[in-house]
């Protein structure tokens, strides 16, 4: 365990990639439920787990406590495990009580944990099950959400790839659409909608829908765009569909936005002059708002502990558009080909980590001190007592920072902390 | 299985966790799947701490199930001894790696390391989180203690401290006021376990001549092994309260064979301002508060004994998640003639605190959520915590300062003597209107109904209403508005009870009346 294995000859200008083993210090699948919970607004998330689960999801979403609730943990207790009590029977009982109580759920997650993979309940075919059971009041799914299969926003892949299958069909002779593909906030979601119309294309939709009754349409004449870099599964599943993946960086900073709008522009066959015209105001917003944090940020090296796999986009973008210098860009896992236009314009100065042992990081980010250093929850406090700076990572997931008039905002989260040590003088 | 929003207590590796966070020199390695490490959070967030917790996850994966998450656990445990240079280890496994059945002692074993290895079995399935640290603590009291040894004859007596832990609710500084009051009473501290102690220093906890139990949910076990190990006799009494330290002093004082009538003042002791704060005229209005308090055993019964001796509150619910401590919970509740709630279901606590519509909930973070949605008062008294019970200021719980720490924290949400007379004689009045609050709680702590589109509690949805329900007539639903909206909900409840009783179907002005003179203190 340990040895660091140096994968691939890189693409020349690519910078390498090392992949370690050892601690992972990342969320399991499960922590998506935070914010899926509160996307897909009549949607309830049943963990199938232990007492560790729910303690997880309550720790990650301390602070949307006050809000009740769509999730739950089913604990499986001794007599589950010792077979004293029929886990399918225990199962029926806690769903056809959850769904009792909460007449406003029409969509039922069944989310499968780390003990119940290892024990192998099978939720898939329970959720066929129930779903039997309870159509048409609600819809029943599953998908794994557990430490072993999945890392964090991994969690949010499994569970839109599970809703694939489930869109309705569309006409082989429809026209051709667009499909937005990724958790984001319904503000950033509004302002593409927007955009997208502005440049012609009409009526794009997303997944996740807001709504199960809102479940859009796929076929082989829909181009999908992903928000989100995580997103391989779902990518597949709607490949499996005859939907066509529109190749692009994600929408990340002025650049980055404008490169994905561009993707679904040129797929659609918008003339480039309309689609300048659209954008361009935007984009003018963006760049105008970057430049405020540009002096603070400009030349400051910036460090990745893995988290999000959002690491590679930010990475490109505060590189490229606000002059920061990326030293060491880490992220749980790399999807080579959904990566392969932000990999092109990471500066080669990065050293890349897939799925780092965290003492081992520790130790390079010690040595190397950077500026600012990217980090979970668990190691913000510990580095920033070290003299380090740190921002922490989960804020990137729970705060709008795609499109064009959220750059400043993304680039303001890079730049608080660096504003904060500025004005303390304790 | 069972349905679960939120949880009173984490999983029992928590509470090892706790237990080894609380230490110096002691390292834990967990074998656990990847995503466990969340639990580094809770402690460098919720507490502040600046360093990481002492914790090795091996963080498996579905793919090591298949070839040998045992090599893993060796060699995860034998890196952590070389990085970590620990004094001593403490192993074991969480929910997931229970069922691989891997024995991380016996694994460690084999390693043989040049430290004492610790074995836990944490019994991820049917414990939580307190029994997880008790059974650590236990381990490694256990384990490191020692044998029997004579005891010198000292000067002044010397006792352990037991009980404090990371991420325990005013452990930091509970620990800090009775380190000073033993002082002050004659008495000198040998080890304080396990905050901040180190395996070498737990290998003097048989040194002592008695035992302080600040947690008995963390240090009875611990407590009740030396006793039988080596003879040493442990305190009974949770010192929180003025009457529960006077208590606790008499207590120590006989353990430690010193003079029981000594005054205080000849120690030094400042007692606490709260008899006096209590007693002025200023506190009349708390007279018949009516408290529901729910939280850890040791907690909630002694916010019962301030509740009635020291505030002059009536309790009117009573219970507890630990449901060890079930017995003495029922107890203590039979004396104000309701049932105890013994449960770990926040739902149930929900429904009950809403059917008692008390004054003030004196609860955890878990009853500071509901008692915000019910728009009632709330002083947290125990754990689960928040970052919100890790203040900066010296806020202890126990000893004379704790209790002076009480009588604001439970004092400070409710309204304020003269402003409740006001509030009730000037109900018309466009500043005193049924929105507004004390004014000390700010502008923005004014009770807004919730919106009628917010989703209801699970508890409210499962509820029924009766068909019988007696009908509001115009007249006394418009009376019912003029009475100040924090005693509303209970004059509602009383009156419609009082109706229902005496089977009428309609509530008039005068039916209001009668039941506020049925029911009237």
């Amino acid at each position: 365990m340990n040895q660091t294995v140096s994968l691939r000859p890189p693409a020349p200008g690519a910078p390498p990639l090392v992949q370690e083993r050892g601690q992972r210090e990342v969320f399991c699948g499960l922590t998506g439920i935070v914010w899926l919970h509160r996307k897909i607004q009549d949607a309830f998330f049943l963990v199938v787990g232990s007492r560790t689960c729910a303690h997880l999801i309550q720790s990650a979403a301390g602070v949307m406590i006050f809000a009740e609730p769509r999730f739950a943990t089913a604990i499986l207790d001794q007599r589950d495990l010792a077979g004293i009590a029929d886990i399918n029977d225990e199962l029926d009982r806690v769903v056809s009580r959850l769904l009792e109580r909460r007449p406003d759920i029409k969509l039922l997650f069944l989310v499968a944990s780390c003990p119940s993979e290892v024990i192998k309940i099978d939720l898939v075919r329970a959720a066929r099950r129930l779903s039997r059971q309870h159509e048409p009041r609600a819809r029943v799914l599953s998908y794994s959400g557990s430490g072993i299969e999945k890392t964090f926003t991994e969690g949010e892949d499994a569970c839109l790839a599970a809703l694939v299958p489930e869109l309705p069909a569309e006409a082989a002779t429809a026209a051709p659409s667009l499909l937005v593909v990724g958790a984001l906030a319904d503000i950033v979601e509004d302002q593409f909608a927007a955009i997208f119309a502005d440049i012609g294309i009409a009526d794009a939709r997303f997944l996740p829908m807001r709504r199960a009754s809102a479940m859009p349409a796929v076929g082989p004449n829909t181009r999908f765009l992903l928000a989100q870099p995580f997103l391989a599964e779902t990518a597949r599943a709607l490949e499996s569909r005859g939907a066509r993946r529109l190749a692009a960086p994600f929408p990340l900073g002025a650049e980055g936005t404008t490169l994905w709008l561009k993707a679904a522009a040129d797929a659609f066959g918008v003339p480039a002059s309309r689609f300048e015209t659209a954008v361009a105001p935007g984009r003018a917003r963006a760049q105008k708002s970057l430049t405020r944090h540009i002096e603070r940020l400009s030349g400051k090296r910036i460090f990745f502990f893995p988290d999000s796999q959002l690491e590679i986009p930010l990475a490109r973008f505060l590189a490229r558009e606000v002059g920061m210098r990326p030293i060491e860009v880490a992220t749980p896992y790399l999807h080579r080909q959904l990566l392969e236009e932000e990999l092109a314009l990471l500066p080669s100065e990065a050293r890349l980590f897939e799925g780092p042992d965290v003492d081992r990081q520790l130790d390079r980010c010690r040595a190397a001190r950077p500026d600012l250093t990217v980090c979970g929850l668990g190691l913000a406090n510990p580095l920033e007592a070290e003299g380090l700076p740190t921002k922490w990572s989960i804020e990137l997931l729970f705060t709008p920072i795609q499109g064009y008039d959220q750059a400043g905002d993304l680039a303001e989260l890079f730049a608080r902390p660096l504003a904060r040590r500025s004005r303390l003088e304790v | 299985m069972q349905l679960t929003l939120w949880t009173y207590e984490g999983p029992p590796h928590i509470g090892a966790i706790r237990v080894a966070t609380a230490m110096n020199g002691l390292h834990f390695v967990l074998h656990a799947p990847q995503g466990d490490t969340y639990a580094d959070l809770l402690f460098t967030m919720i507490e502040r701490r600046a360093e990481r917790p002492p914790v090795t996850y091996t963080t498996f994966q579905a793919r090591d199930l298949g070839s040998d998450t045992a090599e893993i656990f060796k060699a995860s445990a034998y890196e952590a001894f070389e990085r970590f240079s620990p004094r001593a280890m403490i192993v074991g496994a969480s929910c997931t790696a229970e069922l691989l059945q891997d024995d991380p002692g016996g694994l460690a074993r084999a390693l043989d390391l040049p430290i004492p290895v610790i074995p836990l079995e944490l019994s991820a399935y049917d414990k939580k989180e307190n029994w997880g640290a008790a059974e650590t603590l236990y381990r490694l009291a256990r384990g490191l203690s020692g044998g029997r040894r004579q005891r010198p004859s000292r000067p002044r007596p010397l006792a352990n401290l037991l009980g404090p832990t990371a991420l325990g609710f005013r452990h930091r500084d509970d620990t800090v006021e009775i380190s000073k009051l033993l002082g002050a009473l004659g008495v000198d501290i040998g080890v304080t376990a396990p905050l901040g102690a180190s395996p070498d220093d737990l290998t003097r906890l048989g040194e002592a001549d008695f035992n302080i139990v600040l947690y008995p949910e963390i240090a009875l076990p611990t407590a009740q092994y030396l006793e039988k190990a080596h003879g040493q006799p442990y305190t009974r009494t949770a010192p929180i309260g003025v009457g529960a330290t006077r208590d606790f002093i008499a207590e120590v004082r006989a353990l430690a064979s010193l003079n029981a009538s000594a005054p205080l003042q000849e120690s030094k002791i400042e007692e606490s301002r709260l008899p006096w704060w209590s007693r002025s005229v200023d506190s009349t209005y708390l007279t018949a508060k009516r408290v529901f308090i729910f939280g850890d055993a040791t907690h909630a019964l002694a916010a019962e004994r301030i509740a009635r001796e020291e505030m002059g509150f009536d309790v009117v619910g009573l219970g507890t998640y630990s449901r060890e401590w079930a017995r003495e919970v029922r107890e203590r509740a039979k004396v104000h003639d309701i049932e105890a709630l013994i449960t770990d279901d926040y739902l149930e606590v929900e429904e009950a605190i809403a059917a008692a519509q008390p004054d003030l909930v004196l609860g955890t973070q878990m009853e500071r959520h509901i008692a915000k949605r019910l728009q009632l008062p709330c002083a947290v008294i125990s754990s689960p915590t928040h970052v919100q019970d890790f203040p900066a200021r010296y806020a202890p719980q126990m000893g004379f300062e704790g209790a002076n720490v009480i009588f604001d924290a439970w004092v400070h949400p409710l309204m304020m003597g003269l402003e409740e007379h006001l509030l009730g004689m000037f109900r018309e009045d466009s500043e005193f209107h049924e929105g507004a609050s004390a004014s000390h709680l700010g502008a923005f702590s004014a009770p807004q109904r919730a919106p009628a589109a917010q989703a209801p509690p699970l508890s409210a949805l499962a509820e029924k209403s009766a068909p019988l329900d007696p009908q509001w007539s115009d007249e006394a639903s418009k009376e019912l508005r003029k009475i100040p909206f924090f005693v509303r909900g209970k004059a509602r409840g009383n009156t419609e009870k009082f109706a229902r009783e005496r089977g009428l179907t309609t509530i008039s002005l005068g039916t209001l009346y009668d039941a506020k003179a049925h029911y009237g203190r």
